[in-house]
C-alpha cells in the first residue's frame, strides 16, 4: 500500500496535486471556523491527516517522511495535549479554575474566545499527528521484504 | 426512515459478505448513511465527525489492517446457537430498556431539563460564539474534551507500542 506510484501514472499525480491544497485549506477552515460553523479541532485534524495520507499514497512513503518525519509527529502529538493542558494551567495561574478561560484576558468573553481557540488548536494538532502516526505504523508494516 | 432502511440493508450485506474488502467499503457507506441520519436530526457536528472519522480514516485504517492480514473471512461454524441466544437476550433487554426512555423530541425529557437550557440561553452572553456545540465542547465541558484528546494520544501511543516503527537501517 505504500508503493510509490509509477511515474507514468500522471493523472493520479496531477489530480492529487490539485486536491491536496484544497483539502488542507478546508481543514484549516474547519479548524478556525469551528466557533461559527460545524466542525472543530477533531474534524479538522482528521481532514488534515486525510490530505496527508493521500499525499503519502500517491507520492510514496519516502516523500511523505521527508515532509513530516516521524519524530516530529511524535513531538507534535504530545505538544497538542500539552497545549490543551497548558491552557488549563494558565487559567489556574491567572487565578481561575482549571480550564476556566474567563481569566485569560481582561474581558471574560475575549478570554473564552482565546481559550477555545487554543484548546481547539491543541485538539487539531494532536488528532492530525496521531492519525498520521497510526497511518505510518500500518503502512510500514505493510511493506514486507 | 428511508435512511434507516438503507442502514439495515447495509448491515445485512455486511453480515452476509465474506470478502472483507467489500465489507470495509460497506462500513464506509454505513458511516455516510449514519452521517446523513445525524444531519436530518440537526446534529451537524456529529454528522461531520461521523463522515470524516467513520467514513474516511476508519475505512482507510481497516484497509491497512487487511493489507497486514488476509482478505477473506474464515468459514463460520455451521451452528451458532449459543451466540444467537446471547445476542437475542441482550437485544431484547436493550429494547425493553428503551421502553422507559422519553419519546423522541419530548421537551420534558431529562436531557432537555438539566443543563441544556442554560447552555442554549447563556452561551451568547458567557462565551459569545454562535456555535453552541463548540462552546459546550471546548468550554463548558473542557475537562471531558481534554480527556478525549488524551484518549486519542494514548491510542497513538498504543499503536506505536504494538506495531512500532521499523528500524530504518534494517531495510536494506
Amino acid at each position: 500500500m505504500s508503493n510509490p506510484v509509477q511515474p507514468y501514472n500522471l493523472v493520479l499525480r496531477v489530480a492529487a496535486k490539485m486536491l491536496i491544497p484544497l483539502i488542507l485549506m478546508f481543514a484549516f477552515y474547519v479548524q478556525f471556523h469551528g466557533e461559527t460553523g460545524p466542525g472543530g479541532g477533531f474534524q479538522a485534524g482528521v481532514i488534515f491527516a486525510a490530505a496527508f495520507i493521500l499525499y503519502a499514497l500517491v507520492f510514496g512513503m519516502e516523500t511523505a517522511r521527508a515532509v513530516a518525519p516521524a519524530p516530529l509527529l511524535r513531538v507534535l502529538a504530545s505538544s497538542g495535549v500539552l497545549l490543551y493542558a497548558g491552557v488549563g494551567l494558565a487559567s489556574l495561574l491567572a487565578g481561575g479554575n482549571f480550564l476556566d478561560y474567563n481569566v485569560l484576558a481582561e474581558d471574560p468573553i475575549k478570554g473564552q474566545h482565546l481559550g477555545i481557540f487554543l484548546v481547539e488548536l491543541g485538539v487539531g494538532i494532536t488528532v492530525s499527528s496521531v492519525m498520521i502516526i497510526i497511518f505510518y505504523a500500518f503502512a510500514e508494516r505493510g511493506v514486507r521484504p | 426512515m428511508i435512511l434507516l432502511v438503507f442502514l439495515s440493508i447495509t448491515v445485512l450485506a455486511i453480515i452476509q459478505l465474506r470478502d472483507l474488502f467489500a465489507v470495509v467499503m460497506l462500513f464506509g457507506i454505513y458511516s455516510f448513511l449514519a452521517a446523513a441520519l445525524f444531519v436530518t436530526l440537526d446534529a451537524v457536528d456529529v454528522a461531520f465527525t461521523e463522515a470524516t472519522v467513520g467514513a474516511g480514516i476508519a475505512s482507510f485504517l481497516m484497509l491497512g489492517t487487511l493489507a497486514l492480514t488476509v482478505r477473506r473471512e474464515k468459514a463460520r461454524p455451521a451452528r451458532a446457537l449459543l451466540p444467537l441466544l446471547v445476542v437475542g437476550v441482550v437485544g431484547a433487554t436493550l429494547i425493553y430498556g428503551t421502553l422507559d426512555m422519553p419519546h423522541f423530541s419530548d421537551p420534558q425529557a431529562p436531557a432537555h431539563l438539566n443543563v441544556a437550557p442554560h447552555y442554549l440561553e447563556s452561551t451568547q452572553d458567557e462565551i459569545g460564539i454562535p456555535n453552541v456545540v463548540t462552546a459546550v465542547l471546548a468550554s463548558y465541558r473542557g475537562y471531558d474534551t481534554l480527556g478525549e484528546v488524551i484518549v486519542i494520544f494514548t491510542a497513538g501511543l498504543g499503536v506505536l507500542a504494538l506495531l512500532g516503527y521499523r528500524k530504518r537501517g534494517k531495510k536494506h
